[in-house]
């Protein structure tokens, strides 16, 4: 069963320790600029939202990619990128219209949500039960896709 | 289903693959035009910084990729196609017949007509082979000079300069990648240029180019000056292979008209890439828009439609990235907007921060940035989507930098 990353802004608290998890798994440092989850906080509105890639099927950065280093797991539709293959183009980082997936200037090479492998430490340390990890065909998930759906800027390629 | 596909860059290897996926008993082949296997040409200035090497520009790395996907890659060229048989003639005479065809055969570089240009120690950075020949002769130290800094003159700029040469770019136009980045940030990134060590001369045009000197060459600019150099790049420019078309009854129009489904005007052929004039997105014109992100878009919309599927193109949404010596600058859409159109600055020329957004009334029609490339995929989601800004609009016009903040923002209902 394939699980997904729910991310539900009505729980968010703005603490920020999904993007300190995030940036220690990936980067071994507690950095929140490194963070490949971002806690957008709008003041006036006292409103607090995570977000991230939301492992689209379209996957726009996979397809741009000129040199296949961006991949789909087929158990899992992760899509990640292959640090070895990426020649460091950007050109997924304007490809993804979501603006998910960013360039790292220290190591010449993009980076996205991978999932942590199957167990995201942002999802393990949210303290608010905000961003789950669950089965993907339970109603959050739908959220997210309706989400991803409103930006679609897919060619209608849906045959 | 036979489905024959002219051309191995992005746009041949993507619409195979998409071909496979949505027929597992399709007959495809791919035909090449070159001498080797396919590969990405977006990928060569990373092999000439050093970056990668030769293999990493080859489309599908592991080996016996394509016997697996069961996609048969033959060497051509093309010299001719016959639609009335509905076969293409290979150069030396074999015959490939096809039920369905995609041409995605690519551009090639514009030679311009200054004398010299066919002296040994000129080339262009297109192919595999050229990219060879300037390995030779674009070592440290080495003085070069590199006509053009359109888009891919400036990428190609990036890759001759981390090659430790003495790099003169030569520009005719006023200002670096006019057709991407306005005056501001146009100025921004040649002074970043000249701030890393890069002699850049716009406004400057190269008259002749004669041989015989010491290094091999001597570049002859209309301002009187003369560079002597042992390589120079030529940029400037591109146009569609469509040569081996004339008389086969596929309509070009300096390049291959198609419809919203990526079909010819001969039925059953198809066209994808930077060979194809389809409409773009922001002006509703037909162009050519020779990038990566359109020749995929335009091999998967093929594909789907060479398979019996329905789909159509809204248009080829103008899109480019460049990292220039460190320095990040993209555009979108229409970057100039029209006399009409509303634009929002954010400018911090000493940082080299700059963000230029173009609305029409609540929607975003185009943008350009330099020195902030984080999120800044949303610009194509806001463009492409034609999305409504509402009330973000307004501070969206006071303060460009929220775009990402915007974006979230909205697809949240804050
Ligand atoms: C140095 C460089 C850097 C670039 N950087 C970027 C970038 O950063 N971002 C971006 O968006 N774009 C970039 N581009 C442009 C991008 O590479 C092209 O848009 C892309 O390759 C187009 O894909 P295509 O498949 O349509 O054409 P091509 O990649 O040109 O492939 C066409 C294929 O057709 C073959 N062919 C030609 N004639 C025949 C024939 N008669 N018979 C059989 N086969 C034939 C050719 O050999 C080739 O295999 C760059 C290009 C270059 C050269």
């Amino acid at each position: 069963m394939q699980k997904a990353l729910v991310l539900d802004a009505g729980k968010c608290t703005g603490c920020k320790q999904c993007e300190l998890a995030c940036s220690f798994e990936h980067e071994g440092i507690f950095n929140v600029s490194r963070s490949r989850i971002r806690v957008f906080i709008f003041e006036h509105e006292a409103r607090f939202v995570p977000y991230t890639c939301t492992q689209c099927d379209q996957a726009w950065c996979m397809q741009v990619c000129p040199v296949g280093a961006i991949t789909s797991d087929a158990a899992t539709g992760v899509k990640s990128v292959n640090a070895a293959t990426c020649v460091g183009c950007k050109v997924c980082t304007i490809a993804c219209p979501f603006g998910t997936i960013n360039y790292n200037a220290i190591t010449g090479k993009v980076e996205k949500c991978d999932l942590c492998g199957g167990d995201p430490a942002c999802a393990r340390e949210c303290p608010t039960g905000a961003i789950t990890f669950i089965d993907s065909n339970l109603a959050g998930y739908e959220k997210m896709q309706d989400w991803a759906h409103k930006t679609d800027t897919a060619p209608q390629a849906a045959s | 289903m036979r489905h024959v596909i002219i051309g191995t860059g992005p746009a041949g290897v993507n619409a195979a693959e998409t071909l496979r996926k949505l027929d597992a008993n399709a007959k495809i082949t791919l035909i090449g035009g070159e001498r080797e296997a396919p590969y990405s040409r977006m990928a060569i200035p990373y092999v000439l910084s050093g970056a990668i090497s030769e293999a990493g520009t080859r489309l599908r790395q592991e080996p016996g990729y394509f016997d697996r996907a069961r996609i048969n890659v033959i060497s051509g060229p093309v010299a001719r196609v016959d639609t009335q048989h509905k076969a293409v003639e290979l150069v030396g005479g074999n015959i490939v017949e096809y039920d369905r065809l995609l041409i995605a055969a690519g551009a090639s570089p514009i030679k311009p007509h200054v004398p010299g240009l066919d002296l040994p120690g000129v080339h262009h950075c297109w192919s595999l082979a050229d990219m060879r020949a300037i390995e030779d002769l674009a070592g440290k130290g080495d003085n070069v000079v590199l006509m053009g800094a359109g888009f891919i003159g400036s990428i190609i700029l990036e890759s001759l300069k981390s090659r430790g040469v003495n790099l003169t770019v030569v520009e005719v136009e006023d200002r670096m990648v006019p057709r991407m980045l306005d005056e501001t940030a146009g100025a921004l990134l040649k002074s970043w240029c000249e701030s890393k060590g890069v002699s850049v001369r716009t406004g400057t045009r190269i008259e002749k180019v004669k041989s015989g000197t010491a290094e091999g060459l001597r570049v002859h600019l209309s301002d009187g000056a003369a560079l002597d150099a042992r390589l120079l790049v030529v940029a400037a420019g591109v146009k569609p292979n469509t040569e081996f078309l004339i008389g086969s009854g596929v309509e070009t129009d300096r390049g291959i008209r198609v419809d919203a489904r990526q079909q010819t005007s001969v039925p059953d052929i198809f066209a994808a890439g930077d060979i194809v004039r389809s409409r773009d997105f922001s002006t509703g014109r037909a162009a050519v828009m020779a990038i990566q992100p359109v020749a995929v878009d335009h091999a998967r919309i093929a594909a789907v439609n060479m398979t019996g599927g329905a789909a159509s193109y809204q248009g080829a949404l103008a899109m480019n990235v460049l990292d220039t010596m460190g320095l990040i600058s993209t555009s979108f859409g229409l970057c100039d907007g029209p006399a009409n159109a509303q634009s929002a600055i954010a400018l911090d020329a000493g940082a080299y921060k700059y963000m230029r957004l173009e609305f029409d009334g609540n929607v975003l029609t185009g943008a350009q940035s330099l020195g902030l490339p984080e999120h800044i995929g949303v610009l194509r989601g806001f463009i492409q989507s034609r999305l409504d800004l509402g009330g973000w609009k307004e501070r969206l016009a006071e303060n460009p930098l929220r775009l990402a903040e915007a974006y979230v923002g909205i697809m949240n209902g804050v």
